[in-house]
């Protein structure tokens, strides 16, 4: 069976037919063709597929397609491009806080939900904001860096 | 500021990655992201019994399954069976390998590819999947590589012995050595298999291009496969392109061929284009594992703290098939006695073939299990001894021009020493506890980790560099980024060589087609070897260009430059020219801009098996790692208060960079100390998923206090040591050492999980 649904896409509004079974992660990919969200496990265990979804983060592997009707939807792509990227993208860079990139774009929009709740949290704060997402390469410190330095960026 | 007097612009500083803008902004297309018109989907049957025979296979209703396209067997693999040298060029006895494609006559493991099925969707393959029928007859198995060693054991494959290889070293009389030892402390240590769980599982996509080539773009360290592809298909190997994008994590997993194969059997039969992506199951019931080991340890030290004896028994448990067995085996075999000078040796190593899910390259590659069994075993003499632990070290370690017990004498640079003095440093006095219950403990550990292949292998990696009309700079080499920064590096070593900046290099990889052979992304090999050859195919350039400039400007060769854009004169800073310009000159006076150069790698003859004497590893990276510990003694709970990590890197070629291997292979090693284990029954691995095979996360772990050496001493471009796998090689002893530290008890088993800890706290 399929439905269709509406969705505010990284700000653009998005029609997609989807199975009523069918996760909103494989409907982004699939259908929505929004490729840097990433299928770790599919199982809600890693991480790799978080999105803002109504400005929650959200493991999108856990989310019928159909619960995202009406929703907003952002990505990584939709936190900043090249000529205008955002404090978190930026503080990613320039903390060495990506190796491989696999988990990258899940982390940021993590993060980013982080520093929405809590716009300065400590070390240890960020380390819980951010455990639901694995990174197999950077052994997190960078990625710690990367958010304090945004965070302070935002602040200042 | 310049290449010319090793003031260097860009080497050696913190920058941003070459790759990381890419990332960040979510713009890589990784091997499961490429989407062909019309492309089919295709999957796997696996196997469900870890030993079996194979009586028939009925695809028939599978086959009849509307929108499928094709389901392939064993039968219709044009060679099923290829014997392989793994991952190598040169042909050595003992090294080989059985490389079966699908199942057939015995199914060897629990997961292993009986069939494949492609069709239009996702779905449909896996309606068809249910429709197979196989008909398998179960067999006892083996399990455990002891049980597999014992006469009348089952038989896991076709020949009449489940021994696939040993090794030995011997030095000096042994048995003298233990008649001169004070103390004798003999320990059993065992580590289990465990995987590598990077975040991309393995996946790809294949088509057939317009000239014919079968091409395969997949999450790979080994675009070199190709020639194997070539040889299962039946097809010249010219025929057959690899190309590698962005790899998301491998760690070793990625070395051996994953997806390959299938998706090239695929568009052979249909010659249309498909893709296929591992579920995380998959991916951990199927690809190679790091072997388990248990290792027998025998240790005489005289009363003052000389190691005068070793003696080593390691049983290595490879699983169903041989893969990389012999070659990790034989790394284990040399790295046995770790950084120690110890008078007499005697190690005898095996590897068996048991019913397990096959074994295979893991970062470390042999020498971490051996790690965690010499650097635990050090502190077991030192506590027999009433010695400190790192003053037990400093008696033994090996210096510069010692001579490892395989004979084989360090040229290079060893620091071990000075690293772990300065962990001990830095971890501090011990924090004091305020609770009953809460047990504090210190512990180190050093080791020694070879970076590029073993010297036997004759290893050459091949690099193309260019400058374009306007200056801009183009490297074609075919290394495969795996994330630790293999292209950012090539891209600085060409920057920094031809007086460019970072942004202005752009570096093609990874592609059997277009880029120059860079060898596999393995053994921390590639900014020793494809570091080497890019620094050779600039230099070249640079000389050309500096030629040219001296004519040009009526001046001494000597006397030039390239610096920021430009060519400069360093007596007289107005005669500067921009680089552009001098290219423009050496464009149209045919000056050549351009070189494919090769670094070969010094070569050696086979290692004497029957004595274990000679040159196996080129040279080898030194560190330490310090950790302390919280542990909980109602819960068994280790927490990790302070972790320090101490390495000689020669050269860093990007600081943050390095920074990062260093804490990243830091954390690696940590899961393999605190809770990372394939847990089976009877072959079949309990624990196939993310949330019960438990990786660290960022709430497990404390932050990592980095210290660098850089005795540019290594063999790589500018003096520069590997460090992919020698950041994580001391990781888990370090955690032991610290718990056992803590609770006056022993542990000599991986992971060290609150349950062993409680166990060994109530022994």
């Amino acid at each position: 069976m399929t439905m269709n649904i509406e969705i505010k896409f990284n700000g653009q509004t998005k029609s997609l037919t989807v199975k009523t079974t069918q996760s909103l992660l494989s409907a982004l990919r699939e259908d929505a063709k929004a490729k840097e969200v990433k299928d770790g496990c599919s199982e809600g265990d890693c991480g790799a597929c978080t999105i803002l979804m109504d400005g929650k983060a959200v493991n999108s592997c856990l989310v019928l397609a159909p619960a995202a009707d009406g929703c907003e939807i952002v990505t990584v792509k939709g936190l900043g491009d090249a000529s205008n990227p955002s404090t978190l993208q930026r503080g990613f860079v320039t903390s060495g806080a990506i190796q491989c990139g696999f988990c990258t774009a899940g982390m940021v929009v993590s993060a980013k939900a982080l520093l929405d709740t809590n716009p300065n949290p400590s070390r240890a704060e960020i380390r819980e904001g951010l455990a639901g997402n694995l990174c197999r390469c950077t052994g997190y410190q960078k990625i710690i860096d990367a958010v304090e330095c945004a965070a302070q960026k935002n602040n200042s | 500021m310049s290449f010319k007097d090793k003031n260097f612009r860009i080497v050696g500083k913190p920058m941003p990655r070459h790759d990381a803008w890419e990332k960040v902004l979510g713009n890589v297309s990784y091997a499961g992201d490429h989407e062909i018109p019309g492309m089919l989907h295709v999957k796997v049957l696996r196997s469900e019994y870890a030993a079996a025979r194979l009586i028939a296979i009925d695809t028939s209703a599978a086959l009849a399954v509307k929108g499928v396209e094709t389901v392939l067997t064993a039968e219709d693999v044009p060679n099923n069976e290829t014997v392989t040298k793994f991952g190598q060029t040169h042909t050595v006895g003992g090294f080989e390998g059985l490389y079966r494609v699908l199942a057939e006559k015995k199914v060897r493991f629990f997961g292993e590819a009986v069939a494949i099925v492609a069709a239009k969707s996702p779905e449909i393959c896996d309606e068809a999947l249910k429709l197979i029928r196989v008909e398998y007859e179960p067999l006892e198995g083996v399990f455990d590589p002891a049980e597999a060693l014992k006469p009348g054991a089952y038989l896991v494959g076709e020949d009449d012995s489940n021994l696939i290889c040993q090794y030995k070293v011997r030095k000096g009389d042994i048995g003298a050595g233990f008649a001169k030892a004070d103390v004798i402390v003999e320990n059993t240590y065992r580590v289990p298999q465990v995987d590598h769980a990077y975040l991309e599982t393995e996946c790809g996509s294949a088509w057939l291009a317009e000239d014919g080539v079968l091409t395969i773009r997949a999450s790979t360290q080994v675009i070199e496969h190709f020639r194997g592809i070539a040889e299962v298909l039946g097809l010249p190997q010219n025929k057959v392109r690899v190309i590698a994008p962005m790899v998301g994590g491998g760690f070793g997993g990625k070395e051996d061929i994953t997806v390959e194969t299938f998706l090239a059997l695929v568009v052979f039969k249909t010659s249309k284009p498909c893709t296929m992506t591992w579920t995380r199951e998959e991916s951990l019931l199927s690809h190679g594992k790091r072997h388990a080991y248990t290792m027998k340890y025998k240790t005489g030290a005289s009363s003052d703290g000389k190691l005068v004896a070793l003696e080593v028994d390691i049983l290595s448990d490879a699983g169903a098939y041989v893969y990389l067995s012999p070659w990790i085996l034989l790394y284990s075999t040399v790295k046995a006695t770790g950084p120690y000078n110890i008078e007499t040796v005697k190690v005898d190593a095996r590897t068996v073939l048991t019913n397990n899910i096959f074994a295979s390259a893991n970062r470390g590659f042999g020498g971490v299990q051996v790690c965690f069994a010499y650097e635990r075993q050090m502190d077991e003499v030192a506590k027999a001894l009433g010695m400190d632990p790192l003053e037990l070290r400093r008696k033994n370690f090996l210096h510069q021009g010692d001579a490892l017990a395989t004979g084989r004498v360090l040229e290079h640079a060893v620091e071990t020493e000075q690293t772990a003095i300065n962990v001990r440093k830095m971890l501090g006095e011990k924090t004091v506890s305020d609770k009953a219950n809460i047990l504090i403990g210190q512990g180190i550990a050093s080791s020694m980790m070879s970076y590029g292949r073993m010297t036997f292998l004759h290893d050459t990696s091949r690099s193309y560099v260019s400058i374009e009309l306007d200056g801009s700079v183009t490297i074609r080499c075919g290394v495969q980024d795996i994330g630790c920064g293999q292209k950012s590096s090539l891209a600085s070593i060409a920057a920094e060589v031809l007086g460019v900046e970072l942004t202005d290099v752009t570096v093609y990889f990874g592609d059997t087609a277009l880029t120059p052979l860079a060898g596999t992304t393995t053994a921390t090999r590639q900014l020793y070897m494809s570091g080497n050859a890019t620094l050779k195919a600039a230099q070249y350039i640079r000389d050309n260009l500096l030629n040219k400039g001296a004519e040009v400007l009526k001046v001494a060769v000597e006397d030039l430059d390239l610096a920021d854009n430009k060519l400069v004169v360093d007596s007289d800073p107005s005669l500067a020219m921009p680089l552009a310009e001098l290219v423009k000159i050496c464009a149209s006076d045919g000056v050549e801009l351009f070189n494919l150069a090769q670094f070969n790698a010094p070569a050696r003859e086979f290692m004497d098996f029957t004595t274990g004497q000679g040159q196996v590893f080129a040279d080898f990276t030194f560190g330490s790692h310090g950790i302390e510990v919280a542990v909980d003694t109602d819960t068994g709970k280790a927490e990790v208060l302070k972790y320090v990590s101490s390495y000689d890197v020669g050269q860093a070629l990007n600081t943050l960079s390095a920074e990062g291997q260093i804490e990243g292979g830091a954390i690696y090693g940590l899961g393999y100390g605190m809770t990372e284990e394939i847990l089976y029954e009877k072959g079949r691995a309990l624990n196939a998923n993310l949330a019960t095979y438990l990786i660290p996360t960022a709430m497990d772990v404390p932050d990592i206090e980095v210290d660098m050496i850089e005795s540019h001493g290594g063999i790589g471009p500018f003096g520069a040591k590997g460090l992919g796998e020698p950041s994580s090689v001391p990781s888990a002893p370090a955690f032991v050492n610290a718990v056992c530290n803590a609770i006056g008890k022993s542990l000599s088993e991986l992971p060290a999980t609150p349950e062993r800890i409680l166990r060994a706290l109530k022994n």
